[in-house]
């Protein structure tokens, strides 16, 4: 079990340098400087302000300190745009955001989306069957961006139960819809998945054994069946947890909720490399982390990959 | 009274294509002690007929008829009812050890189940039990193997694992489902040998469903032929070789391999029928050498013809025979 | 919202046994597919939605780019109206609604299939070489997909559309390539198991070489899987084309698609022009469906064990 953990860490840590390597790069290439679009600046001036980020420097330079400060100090350097802030702070302040509202989609969308596949697949054909098969084929066609407008258009707008944006961390009102939102598409799948891998697991020969044994049923799922059929789900959560990383940006923007996607899109709408290659690489490496802890469970479940 | 008595058995599966006939009245006996050999081609029913002895059909199929154990009715009882038996009284060995153990337990989880469930036994008891009937079937260094995932065994070894863990309750009926056909030549034989040695030591009766004569030959006092779905022929199995009645044991008895000179291996000419929608007639006339009229229609009765022996044919049995 | 991994790897299983004879297949998967209630109901979408992409326009009685004076800014007489031709409503300033879903649908499906098309060769391509050659080769490539596969491509793709200017071009390509990743690991491992057959050990044995045999070989045996994987890959595409343009990134003035549109609905909506929001929405939606029947529908045509 060791050796394989430490093999997966041999994967991600080239996958975080590269990462980092790449976005350096990209924004090095990128025509003209970070600065250019500031019209109107003296030649003076910008060369000043390159030698300030550190942009006058050769580029295996740049990208070593750049990489040294952000392995070794967190430190994603200065905004272009905001001449007061540094990226971190940026980070700091919307981030726990992000965070709150993300895990909590994240485990709702699992706990959900796993109790309605695996009922679905034990009572097959029945009414809940045909529900959950029917609510996860449309919440498929209902990303975050569709979500977002329809529960604003419901809840705040017509019912007006629930405020329209904003956050507060202290009143879960504002959690609701941003929660719903980014979690609905990834529920559909999940109990898509888990449903059929479960019906398939069901079919399977080892549970003929296990019935052939007399365990009730609930021990022949419980203890039988669940494992095998969560190994599907489990290495969707990888992908579905970038998905939804990336939906945090639509709930930012649409919810106002202050999360770290905000500043990504305003940095991007303003040609804020530093700051976007900071989220980049922030929720690149989460992903990285994630993909682990995901591998290693799958290990764990599954003795065949374990060695 | 026979220990377990099964009479006109149906199975049937709603399927896309239509409704398949299985198992198409089906009727035997098996005593206390005997062993009893089920042989026939690949979808010939007999591994269905298996499975409906202890309800464990696919989702999509149905038993009717009659199955008797032990003087009770047990086809198509509820689960729970049905849960006692299972393991218990009547076990079971699967065909493919690689898929019919769960490749996410330890081999010791697996068993220890089995006796927890029906003998409420502690784990620890449960476990050393375990290894004690994995002794018995011949697995060395049983006290530390018995930890191992089923991926961590040899075919061979899987399959000792899959009859120590049916024999664990010391069940009254054995029913073995193509127990050897996905080992190798010599490991056929000593899983053969090895439930043989068991059969005799725990004197449980035993269903042995194969599609090879041969190990039928060498294990069972006496044998069904079963082709499409019904019975062709049914004997003690020294005359059933001796002179097979049925012109489909005879064709199986003249594809199989032999030693002695010039004798050829000559195959069943045609394909297994399409068990789609209800049968008409025999099964097996388009195959037989000894067809007649009547045959594509009329389904031929299962006739007892001499002491325990029976045979489901329209032409006399000197004129197949000969 | 993620293309179900398990049941391509079945799939291609299935498309490539050795005793499936290459007409009866598709012959076979033809009947049952027009069996299939679902998948004609896809197919009868696509073709509505494709129909009204390309001929909306001849009924439409007023050009995309044009202005209403008469209902610029008036919410209420911008409602849809058979009178002044607006079938629609118009917008916020005063165009037509039904010409702009006409273009936004005409753009969202091009970039679907483009996109689709992009991914598809560039992943059949690299799987295939990868997988024919083997060996270090093959290490080295799919633990690049490994890597790639671990990188929020949104957040990439956003970085590379802000640096080289949010053209339409840019979008079908950097749509296209984000999505090869899934492609290339399946063809790959389809590749693993054809080589190996007893006609291509052949074809080498006499001095093919190796292009020669991946083109005639290897690739018409993974056609099903391809096809299957572009259909199902389309919607994804136009997902994330919409995802972009919601956050106004994507498809700029004066074009327009179906996920600016719905941007511009959402954003609208609480001026009770609703309209604005629903038509696009409507063609969004049906054209997901559409898309995800007739592949779900191929690929179980295809692989009919699922039932």
């Amino acid at each position: 079990m060791i050796v394989y953990i430490l093999k997966r860490l041999a994967t991600a840590i080239p996958t975080l340098l590269a990462l980092v390597i790449a976005s350096y790069l990209l924004m090095h290439i990128a025509p003209g400087s970070p600065f250019s679009s500031e019209r109107g600046i003296p030649p003076e001036v910008l060369a000043n302000l390159n030698a300030k980020y550190g942009l006058d420097q050769p580029l295996w330079k740049q990208i070593t300190t750049y990489l040294w400060n952000v392995a070794v100090h967190f430190d994603f350097g200065p905004s272009f745009v905001y001449k007061d802030r540094s990226v971190n702070d940026i980070i700091a302040q919307g981030f726990p955001v992000t965070l709150t509202y993300g895990a909590l989609s994240f485990i709702a969308a699992v706990l959900v989306g796993v109790t309605l596949g695996v009922t679905a697949a034990i009572k097959r054909n029945s009414w809940l069957d045909y529900l959950a098969v029917g609510v996860s084929i449309g919440a498929q066609v209902l990303p975050n961006f569709v979500m977002a407008p329809i529960l604003m258009l419901v809840f705040t707008l017509t019912l007006h139960w629930l405020p329209g944006g904003g956050w507060s961390f202290s009143d879960p009102r504002f959690w609701i819809m941003p929660v719903i939102a980014l979690s609905t598409s990834y529920m559909a799948s999940i109990a898509r998945i888990t449903r059929s891998s479960m019906l398939e697991v069901l079919g399977s020969n080892h549970i003929r054994t296990a019935r052939a044994k007399g365990l009730p049923n609930r021990k022949i799922i419980i203890r039988h069946a669940l494992k095998p059929a969560l190994l599907p789900v489990i290495s969707y959560l990888g992908p579905a947890f970038v998905s939804m990383i990336t939906g945090s940006v639509i709930i930012d923007v649409y919810f106002t909720t202050g999360g770290i996607g905000k500043s990504f899109v305003d940095s991007a709408l303003n040609r804020d490399y530093a700051v976007m290659m900071g989220v980049t690489i922030l929720l690149g490496t989460l992903t990285i982390l994630f993909n682990l802890v995901v591998d290693i469970i799958y290990g764990w479940i599954d003795p065949k990959i374990r060695y | 009274m026979a220990l377990l008595d099964v009479k006109d058995l149906n199975v049937r599966f709603a399927t896309q294509e239509g409704e398949v006939h299985a198992v198409n009245g089906v009727s035997f006996a098996l005593e206390k002690g005997e062993a009893l050999g089920i042989v026939g081609e690949s979808g010939s029913g007999k591994s269905q007929l298996a499975f409906s002895i202890l309800g464990l059909l696919a989702a999509n199929g149905r038993a009717s008829g009659s199955i008797t154990f032990d003087g009770g009715e047990i086809l198509n009882l509820p689960e729970a009812q049905l849960n006692k038996i299972r393991a218990d009284r009547i076990a079971m060995v699967f065909q493919d050890p690689m898929t019919a153990l769960n490749p996410y337990m330890r081999i010791s989880d697996q068993m220890a189940e089995t006796l927890i469930q029906h003998k409420g036994v502690s784990k620890r008891d449960a476990v050393a039990q375990a290894v004690e009937m994995l002794d018995a079937v011949k697995i060395p260094d049983a006290k530390n193997r018995v930890r191992l995932f089923p991926h961590e065994f040899s075919g061979g070894m899987r399959q000792r694992v899959m009859i120590a863990m049916a024999l664990l309750c010391k069940p009254d009926v054995l029913i073995a489902d193509e127990p050897t056909t996905a080992l190798d030549v010599t490991v056929q034989a000593q899983i053969m040998d090895l439930l043989g040695e068991l059969r005799r030591d725990l004197g449980m009766a035993t269903v042995l469903i194969t599609h090879d004569l041969g190990v039928v030959a060498g294990f069972c006092e006496r044998a069904i032929v079963m082709y499409g779905g019904q019975v062709m022929e049914q004997s003690e199995i020294d005359p059933l070789f001796a002179q097979p009645t049925h012109p489909y044991t005879k064709g199986l008895l003249a594809a199989l391999p032999r030693l002695d000179a010039d004798s050829t291996m000559i195959p069943i000419r045609g394909n297994p029928p399409n068990m789609t929608g209800a049968p008409t007639g025999c099964p097996f006339c388009p195959r037989c050498d000894f067809v007649e009229d009547i045959c594509a229609t009329h389904m031929p009765p299962l006739i007892s013809f001499a002491e325990g022996r029976a045979r489901a044919c329209h032409r006399v049995i000197e004129e197949v025979a000969a | 919202m993620v293309i179900d991994q398990t049941k391509m790897a079945s799939l291609a299983k299935a498309t490539s046994r050795e005793d499936v004879v290459g007409r009866s297949l598709w012959a076979d998967a033809r009947r049952r597919f027009f069996r299939n209630r679902a998948a004609l109901l896809g197919l009868g979408l696509l073709i509505f939605v494709v129909a009204f992409a390309l001929f909306g326009n001849l009924i439409a009685a007023w050009n995309n780019s044009d202005i209403d004076y008469n209902v610029m800014g008036d919410a209420a007489a911008s409602a849809p109206s058979i009178a002044d031709g607006h079938y629609f409503g118009a917008d916020t300033l005063g165009r037509d609604l039904f010409a702009r879903t006409v273009q936004g649908t005409q753009i969202s499906l091009l970039v679907g299939v483009i996109g689709s098309l992009i991914a598809v060769i560039v992943g059949t391509v690299y799987g295939a070489v990868s997988g024919y050659f083997g060996g270090r080769i093959d290490g080295f490539m799919m633990r690049l997909v490994d890597i790639l596969l671990a990188i929020p491509y949104m957040f990439v793709l956003i970085l590379l559309l802000v640096i080289y200017g949010r053209s339409i071009g840019m979008l079908f390509v950097g749509v296209g390539l984000i999505s090869w990743l899934e492609m290339s690991r399946i063809v790959r491992g389809q590749t693993l198991t054809l080589k190996n057959r007893e006609y291509v050990e052949a074809a080498r044995a006499i001095g093919v070489p190796a292009l020669t045999i991946i083109r005639r070989h290897i690739l018409p045996n993974l056609v099903g899987v391809v096809v299957v994987f572009a259909t199902l890959l389309v919607p994804l595409m136009i997902l994330t084309e919409s995802f972009i343009s919601f956050l106004g990134l994507g498809v700029q003035e004066p074009q327009t698609s179906l996920g600016a549109l719905i941007s511009e609905g959402a954003g609208t909506m609480s001026y009770g022009t609703l309209w604005q929001l629903a038509f696009p929405l409507f063609f969004f939606i049906i054209t997901l469906f559409g898309f995800y029947f007739v592949g779900d529908g191929l690929r179980d045509a295809l692989d009919p064990k699922e039932r």
